[in-house]
């Protein structure tokens, strides 16, 4: 009998981990039942001794699983083709990076994957435990139970360490092409980072919900973990639109496929969650509300994973399916039970301390955002999950494309963005009609400018042909973005101009005091900023052209103010690909602006093709072109262009709200700091002035 | 007799908005708008006009099939259910056939709609019962600093 070192102790260590989180769990859990009550009589939060020996289980078990995770990147480094996943997943030639991110390249690593950074953000949690023990301990058993779940998936349903029967093969299958691009080492993992993290708010919901917990600490504690989560699941996502747009070749960057709407949901309900969790910090409202968002958030990225691993819907980019559907069916129903008893016990604790005194406040904004967010949410699982009821009403599936989406999202998607611009004008409790008009005039005025210089410059809807609907919705979005951009730089100049008065600072100066001073509501702002310049992005979509033609030698192709000129055809090849590509001269007028070299490859090992897409990127547009192949019939390279203008906007609009949100996540300068620094910046300017 | 008028007016603007958004319709307009309705059927689960693979064996033949189909003089609707008869429902790229698909459209406006309205009739709600209550002590007295610091909490972003 062969033995296979490295696998072996993969699988240990997997049983190990599996071990160890049932113990978290199990003792754990009666540490805490033992200890019920005493919470005011211990120091440590009352969970002893075994509490203890359960949370040092629980970070034994991140240990294990860093153990595992590490024997499988091993065997893909190793070219260890003994194990049927590294056979499935990995060939001699793929490049080191793919080799490394082969760890999520297919469904057994991907669990893995979920399953170790799950046991990472515990590992944090416990170390962290004495923020409050009690409460770390209760959402370290929740994390704990999810924990299990996964383990007994990784030793049981869907082992990545499972030996490939018969004599090992001297080279592997290969990695799937689509995956063999830069963004595919980052955004999986950044994916997962989001979806494994609502875990801990959820976790430490529950867990509050649980055992009582007074006040709204909780929700203090995860702020910065939600926040953390909800950055990951946005660069997530965002980095796979990039992916789709730069690989799929078909000029766009989001299609509403099951697996990007099963990544679209939390992000909604998070975001959600995010805003609406203000009103029960501030106001102590909306405490149920708030608990099945965080309880929606986690049960839909679980969901998501149902959905595209279990093959109930199909997707395009769904690259691994099989049969675990029934284990997260299971898991579903259980944490949903354990929810809603959760929930109905403990129900009298999650009563409102405030009531809504206005319409007009921010409360109500809260309301509608969360309205708009939810509805949004709904629209996307009712699209992902109509074909599969339309087989069972009529007997026949249908297709849920962009048009659905499109058209039901964009109405919803413009009242969201209005929201974005108004909610935070609004004041607390009330806002006066003297405060709404002194907030929304300059606003205003800046809707109808734009308004006019849209009309001005042709962006008339009835002049659109069959494209009016886009035409119109681009020329509302801009509006709208113009009116709430301006409301967003009139707040930031409102408050410097009194930060200013105080210190006397430069504008610039006062500006950055401004937002040390109050991170959270100033990065609010700024990643409020990078949602409307994405939208603008996403707006210049309605006015995309394209164009496909047969080039040979000296062929032109013209599109909006571009010339693209066939320099030349070839092929060459590599140990990994085939190659064909052809060198495109880019004229601008007369000037020569570029090369470019659109490309289709053909691995090898998968015996599959894959489009290189070759772009020239500006801030006004992208010229993004597509080597479809050869015309058997002259040999020819037939080429397709697209001329996307804006598409940079989205991009730049996620930088800005990844800054935004760290900008938040910075603790405030307290007040008397930040008098200090201005006072010790004036005096200090005042002795050079001297 | 002012209602009256006012609707013939809003009828007329109507017909012109319609007659200016007819007006700019071509045919290759049309092809494009039509194309980017349906998907290939070929396996790939791109839309017609976006299915980028060379040697496709399906997508030149339903593209030929939808400019013939233009040329034909025959309106959106009788070609997408020409598409639908030949290749089933999934061709088309969003449920349109009338019957249940209508329900894929109604149900997330109407949970939309009755979200908003619902909403709407709750803050109204909780409005009128926060005004019936007694207003707080705005200052002095025991625990003015307490109530202060509330406010303060309350207000803050």
């Amino acid at each position: 009998m062969q033995l296979h070192p490295m696998p072996e102790f993969g699988s240990f260590t997997l049983l190990l981990a599996l071990a160890l989180s049932v113990y978290t769990l199990v003792v754990g859990g009666i540490a805490l039942w033992r200890s019920r009550g005493a919470l005011a009589v211990n120091i440590d939060g009352g969970t002893g001794r075994l509490g203890e020996t359960a949370r040092r289980a629980g970070i034994s078990s991140f240990v294990a699983l860093s153990c595992a995770a590490f024997a499988l990147v091993w065997a893909s480094f190793t070219n260890d083709y003994s194990v049927s996943y590294i056979l499935h997943h990995t060939n001699r030639d793929l490049n080191t990076a793919y080799k490394f991110s082969a760890l999520w390249s297919g469904q057994e690593g991907s669990l893995l994957l979920w399953a170790w950074l799950l046991s990472a953000y515990g590992f944090v949690l416990r170390m962290r435990h004495k923020v409050d023990v009690r409460l770390s301990a209760f959402a370290s058993v929740i994390l704990a139970g999810i924990q299990v779940f996964f383990l007994l998936l990784l030793n049981f349903a869907a082992p990545p360490f499972a030996i490939q029967p018969g004599p090992v093969a001297t080279d592997g299958f290969g990695l799937n092409p689509l995956l063999q691009y830069p963004e595919m080492v980052m955004h999986p993992p950044l994916l997962y980072l989001g979806y494994v993290g609502f875990s801990v708010p959820f976790a430490f919901a529950l867990g509050a919900l649980m055992m009582r917990y007074p006040g709204e600490k909780w929700i203090h504690i995860t702020r910065r973990w939600t926040m953390v989560t909800w950055l990951f699941l946005t660069c997530g996502i965002f980095m796979g639109a990039h992916w789709a747009y730069s690989v799929l070749g078909w000029g766009g960057y989001w299609g509403w496929d099951p697996v990007e709407n099963a990544s679209l949901m939390p992000w909604l309900t998070g975001t959600a969650f995010l805003h609406s969790v203000m009103m029960q910090e501030k106001r102590g409202m909306m405490k149920s509300w708030n608990v099945w968002l965080i309880f929606s958030t986690f049960m839909l990225t679980i969901l998501g994973t149902l959905l595209t691993r279990s093959g109930i819907v199909s997707s395009v980019h769904a690259f691994a399916q099989s049969a675990i559907g029934d284990w997260f069916y299971g898991f579903i129903l259980i944490v949903f039970a354990v929810c809603l008893f959760t929930f109905f016990k403990q129900k009298d604790h999650l009563k409102s301390e405030n009531k809504l005194e206005s319409l007009v406040s921010r409360e109500s904004s809260f309301l509608f955002n969360n309205l708009i967010l939810l509805a949004a949410c709904f629209t996307v699982l009712w699209g992902t999950l109509f074909p599969v009821l339309s087989e069972y009403v009529q007997g026949t599936k249908v297709t849920m494309g962009a048009p659905f989406y499109n058209r039901v999202n964009l109405p919803i998607g413009l009242f969201l963005l209005f929201l974005t611009g108004i909610g935070p004008l609004l004041a607390w409790r009330s806002t006066s009609l003297r405060s709404i008009r002194k907030n929304f005039v300059l606003p205003s005025i800046a809707m109808v400018v734009a308004l006019a210089v849209l009309l001005a410059v042709g962006v008339r809807p009835w002049q659109a042909g069959d494209d009016w609907q886009a035409t119109l919705f681009s020329l509302v979005t801009f509006t709208l973005a113009a009116g709430v951009i301006t409301a967003i730089a009139a707040e930031f100049l409102r408050g410097a101009s009194v930060v200013r008065t105080q210190t006397g600072k430069n504008l610039l100066s006062s500006t950055v005091l401004l937002m040390r001073r109050n991170t959270r509501r100033y990065g609010g702002y700024v990643v409020h900023f990078g949602i409307v310049v994405m939208f603008i992005g996403i707006a210049g979509g309605a006015f995309n052209q394209s164009r496909e033609q047969e080039m040979g030698f000296g062929d032109t192709v013209t599109l909006g103010q571009y010339r693209l000129v066939c320099q030349s055809y070839t092929q060459d090849s590599n140990k990994n690909f085939d190659t064909e590509y052809a060198l495109l001269d880019v004229f601008r007028g007369n000037k020569k602006i570029t090369q470019l070299t659109p490309e289709k490859r053909f691995y090898i090992a998968s015996q599959t093709s894959s489009t290189m897409v070759a772009l020239h990127s500006t801030l006004a547009s992208d010229l993004y072109v597509i080597y479809e192949g050869r015309n058997p019939d002259t040999d020819k390279p037939i080429i397709k262009v697209f001329l996307n203008p804006l598409m940079n906007w989205i991009w730049i609009g996620v930088g800005i709200v990844v800054f935004g949100t760290f900008l938040a996540l910075v603790p405030n300068m307290t007040r008397t700091a930040a008098r200090a620094l201005a006072e010790s910046q004036v005096v200090e300017a005042e002795v050079h002035h001297v | 007799m002012f209602r009256l008028r006012l609707r013939r007016w809003v009828q007329g603007g109507m017909v012109c908005l319609l007659m200016l958004v007819m007006l700019g319709a071509d045919p290759e307009a049309r092809f494009n708008k039509v194309g980017h309705e349906m998907i290939c059927t070929c396996g790939c689960g791109q839309v017609l006009l976006e299915c980028n693979h060379v040697g496709c064996p399906v997508s030149p033949v339903m593209i030929g099939e939808l400019h013939a189909q233009i040329d034909g003089g025959g309106s959106n609707t009788s070609i997408f259910n020409w598409f639908a008869a030949k290749y089933g429902a999934t061709v088309l790229a969003a449920p349109i056939r009338g019957g249940f698909d209508n329900v894929a459209w109604i149900a997330p406006m109407s949970v939309f709609f009755l979200a908003t309205i619902g909403t709407g009739f709750l803050i109204r709600m909780w409005t009128l019962r926060s005004s019936q209550q007694s207003p707080m002590r705005a200052s002095g007295g025991v625990g003015a600093d307490e109530l202060r610091e509330r406010i303060r909490r309350e207000t803050e972003y």
